[in-house]
């Protein structure tokens, strides 16, 4: 027999304080606190770092956001919770008709200006190191084979001794070409490749990345912040890798259909096997045009390329 | 219900003539509150509609290599979720929630411009129509930031563009209209005695939701018309290999995006201000506070907008100062919340679906607003930016944070919109379905973000853990999206079975509960003066004082009983 709406709100009425699903509330609640103060689920909510001096920066950085916002967050969430608890119609039959309390105003509008202080000193203390490259290693790619870039503007920060190994990342849709040193003074003849940039450890590399069609984002997450790739302007990293290995990233803007596809890895190898890399890239591109040419030679001696064009 | 002697009209002017029924009474109506129940659930259909497509997406991803979607359809998918969320659900839901109740809370006959107010709401539907109608050709895919070169006719040929464009043209006008005319009734129409001190709460921050809105909207319709003649008529603007730039786009459109963040959220607030006291049963706490808060957020909002750009080629001093002026938002932001948790102390909290939905939010909220601060340290975002960490972000402020205040609202006034009660028990199962399917999908997205997982693709490898968490929250947004249903049965049971609500079922604070549910066409017969902010509490205190008696929450009367038990306005 359908009960009539009166009786259905009555229900409705004692029903108000539903304490297995508070219990629930604060279980969860409980459960989600310790997953995130446990100190081995701590690299689970930190950034990628490891691979270079700025993102290990960057980690720390973020560690000291994170403390801070750890007390915040248990401060606030406790209080919240524990108002619902103590102050519930059940346990508080009679509420305190207060309209407000101008110290604990100020005084709580203080304590937030306080906090946000403190991290701004700390981001301005920890920028540096973040932003400004080291030079290279002793051991790192020796200076003669550097190029170095020749002028440093607001955004591109060249270390101390203005030595660096300056690697151009183009954008595209949906690859990476990466140029490195190493041409004629015409910038001809550079080694490049695609996807995989190789570089060598111990020795601070900058990036200066530009894009040929669409805004990406390069992204390397152990080796550092990204940075975003607009077509028409330059913008500019650094890292400098210690352990040799292999980096992932990919691009982080989209760029249309084959965004998620656009990877890019960065391989560090001691500097010797660099240059010897560097020398067979070379070798091979070299190579690749010697054989073009003589293709189109022939092409041209036949007629082809004119019928090839005219299709 | 205790009857206390409200003053009797002399003339009644509702129900002299026979009220309009039927669709036309609809299509042809400026009546401020039929006006905000097409917004109401105009904006809703849209919403069942993006959360659809956030499952299809969510559904992808549930696994790493999956090929259930291509990346063409995915990236539509994002577009017009993002799309549909923002400019048809979130910004125009709550010029519905203010269409129906700014002009009751303040004691106003209707808006200040009824056919105005009509045409907005017609704009809204048509900038609707339109970017959908792009289903059946080929949506939009360049995200709802449609950053060109990606946006422009080289690299997105097809009329979806377009359509996303007139969407924005649309919807945009149809904000600075409906902006306008809140403004105008809040400026004008208040009722004897509501000085700007005693103004509810809610309607300040619609007060401050259209300052923004004129102040913002323009730019994006500026920065679209652009896009438009860069598209279409030669211009190039945003076109870099002819002297444009590409981040000129990204500048206007940030300069709008980041106020519209503001224009999403502030109305909530007003409701988690307008139901927390109700159901603590005190004052809220530093009502002065909390209404200069929502002002001093308006003004910085226009002053961070680079924080989206931190990864951009700018001067370091530039990064600096929008660090600085992000930080500071968090500060009015913190004030709020303290002033909320505040006005829950000491109270005498009844757990009603509202409550929960408010109390949910500010739990929410605060780790939206906390992530936020990641966020706006400028190296840190370097490593966050346009990773799953920001997706978090913006759920955790958008969904958490302005989508359930939406919900606290319409369990707060559905009462008053119908007439009726909704189900306290369905509107629970459906809170506490959607706050832990919220955590569930959102929270283990930070660490996806931490991971290296960018946001808008389509695929992911198999690598480390990306598959199970892209799996828990995949499981997370089903819960979610079980809790959401719940809430629309309950809607639609409700309207025709819910226990009939009486003029004021909370014991609430403001004018909108001293009229019937639903108002009449008039609203009110005759507006009383108004002494303080919490009006009602004033008049139940004058009752009482007249007559003595204690006067309780009034007593509801069963559907379909005679007029004589009915309460009177």
């Amino acid at each position: 027999m359908p009960r009539s709406p009166q009786t259905n709100l009555e229900e409705t009425r004692r029903r108000r304080i539903v304490r297995p699903s508070t219990a629930l509330a604060s279980g969860g609640l409980a459960v989600t606190m310790l997953l995130a103060t446990a100190p081995g689920a701590f690299a689970f909510i930190t950034p990628e770092a490891g691979g270079s001096p700025n993102a290990n920066s960057i980690d720390t950085l973020y560690k000291i956001v994170l403390y801070i916002a750890a007390v915040v967050f248990v401060v606030v969430e406790g209080a919240l919770g524990y108002a619902c608890w103590k102050f519930s119609a059940k346990r508080n039959k009679v509420a305190k008709q207060i309209h407000g309390h101008t110290g604990l105003e100020i005084g709580w509008t203080l304590g937030a200006v306080a906090i946000v202080l403190v991290l701004a000193v700390a981001t301005l203390l920890k920028l540096g190191s973040i932003r400004n490259p080291p030079n290279s290693s002793p051991e790192g790619v020796n200076a003669s084979s550097v190029s170095g870039a020749l002028y440093a503007d607001a955004e591109n920060k060249l270390p101390p001794n203005k030595k660096d190994l300056e690697i151009q990342v183009i954008g595209r849709q949906y690859i990476w070409q990466y140029i490195y040193p190493g041409g004629a003074k015409d910038g001809l003849g550079a080694p490049y490749s695609y996807e995989q940039m190789v570089v060598p450890t111990h020795t601070t590399v900058l990036i200066n990345a530009v894009s040929m069609d669409v805004v990406h984002s390069w992204w390397i997450p152990e080796l550092g912040g990204k940075i975003q790739v607009i077509p028409g302007y330059h913008n500019y990293t650094w890292f400098k890798v210690e352990k040799p290995g292999l980096y992932r990233g990919q691009c982080a803007n989209i760029c249309g259909q084959g965004h998620a596809r656009m990877i890019a890895s960065v391989r560090a190898v001691s500097p010797a096997e660099y240059e010897a890399w560097i020398e067979n890239q070379k070798r091979k591109l070299s190579e690749a045009n010697i054989a073009a040419a003589k293709q189109r030679h022939e092409l041209e001696a036949t007629g082809g390329l004119e019928s090839a064009g005219n299709q | 219900m205790a009857t206390y002697a409200a003053p009797v009209p002399q003339i009644a002017a509702h129900k002299v003539e026979r009220e309009p029924r039927g669709w036309m009474s609809w299509i042809t109506t400026t009546d401020h509150k039929k006006i905000g129940i097409m917004y109401l659930v105009t904006t809703f259909v849209f919403f069942i509609l993006g959360g659809t497509e956030a499952l299809l997406m969510r559904l992808q991803l549930g696994a790493p290599e999956n090929t259930l979607i291509n990346p063409q359809t995915y990236n539509e998918l994002f577009t017009m979720h993002g799309s549909t969320m923002i400019f048809l659900f979130v910004v125009p839901v709550w010029a519905g929630l203010a269409n129906y109740f700014l002009p009751l809370m303040i004691g106003a006959r209707d808006m200040a411009f009824p056919r105005l107010n009509a045409l907005s709401y017609w704009l809204l539907l048509a900038g609707g129509i339109v970017f959908y109608a792009s289903v059946f050709w080929t949506p939009p895919s360049a995200g709802w930031v449609s950053y060109p070169p990606l946006s422009s006719i080289a690299f997105s040929p097809s009329g979806g563009q377009d359509a996303w464009i007139y969407l924005i043209h649309l919807t945009g006008l149809s904000s600075i209209l409906g902006a306008i005319n809140f403004y105008a009734t809040i400026a004008n129409m208040r009722a004897k005695g509501m000085s700007w001190g005693r103004l509810p709460l809610f309607v300040w921050t619609v007060l401050v939701y259209s300052v923004l809105i004129i102040f913002a909207m323009p730019v994006i319709a500026g920065a679209v018309t652009l896009l438009l003649t860069d598209r279409h008529f030669g211009t190039h603007f945003f076109d870099p290999t002819e002297g444009g730039s590409a981040l000129l786009w990204q500048n206007m459109f940030w300069f709008f995006g980041h106020p519209e963040v503001y224009i999403m959220i502030l109305p909530g607030f007003g409701v988690v201000s307008e139901v927390l006291p109700v159901f603590a049963k005190k004052p809220v706490f530093g009502y002065k506070a909390i209404a200069t808060s929502s002002v001093t957020i308006a003004f910085l909002a226009f002053l961070v907008w680079a924080h989206h750009m931190f990864t951009t080629p700018t001067p370091i001093v530039v990064l600096a100062f929008v660090m600085m002026s992000s930080f500071l938002i968090a500060v009015p932001t913190g004030v709020k919340i303290f002033n909320w948790i505040g006005t829950l102390w000491s109270g005498s909290i009844e757990f009603t679906t509202p409550l929960l939905f408010c109390v949910g939010f500010i739990a929410i909220f605060l780790i939206g607003g906390i992530s936020g601060v990641f966020l706006a340290v400028f190296p840190v975002d370097w490593q966050l930016n346009e990773s799953y960490f920001v997706v978090a972000h913006i759920h955790f402020v958008l969904m958490g944070g302005a989508v359930f205040t939406v919900f606290a609202g319409i369990y707060y006034w559905f009462p008053k919109m119908t007439g009726r009660m909704l189900n306290e028990t369905l509107g629970k199962i459906s809170f506490w379905l959607m706050f832990w399917g919220f955590l569930c999908t959102f929270l283990i997205q930070h660490v996806l973000g931490l991971d290296g997982m960018p946001r808008r693709i389509y695929e992911y490898p198999n690598v480390g853990n990306l598959g199970l968490y892209n799996l828990i929250s995949t499981i997370g947004s089903f819960i979610l999206a079980s809790g959401v249903l719940v809430s629309v049965i309950n809607f639609a049971r409700s309207v025709k079975v819910g226990a009939i609500a009486g003029p004021d079922p909370w014991k609430a604070n403001t004018l909108e509960w001293f009229t019937t549910s639903p108002p009449p066409v008039n609203n009110f017969d005759e507006i009383p003066v108004i002494r303080s902010v919490e009006p009602m509490k004033d008049f139940r205190r004058e009752i009482e004082r007249r007559t003595g008696q204690q006067i309780d929450t009034p007593v509801p009367v069963p559907a379909g009983s005679s007029g004589a038990a009915a309460p009177s306005a």
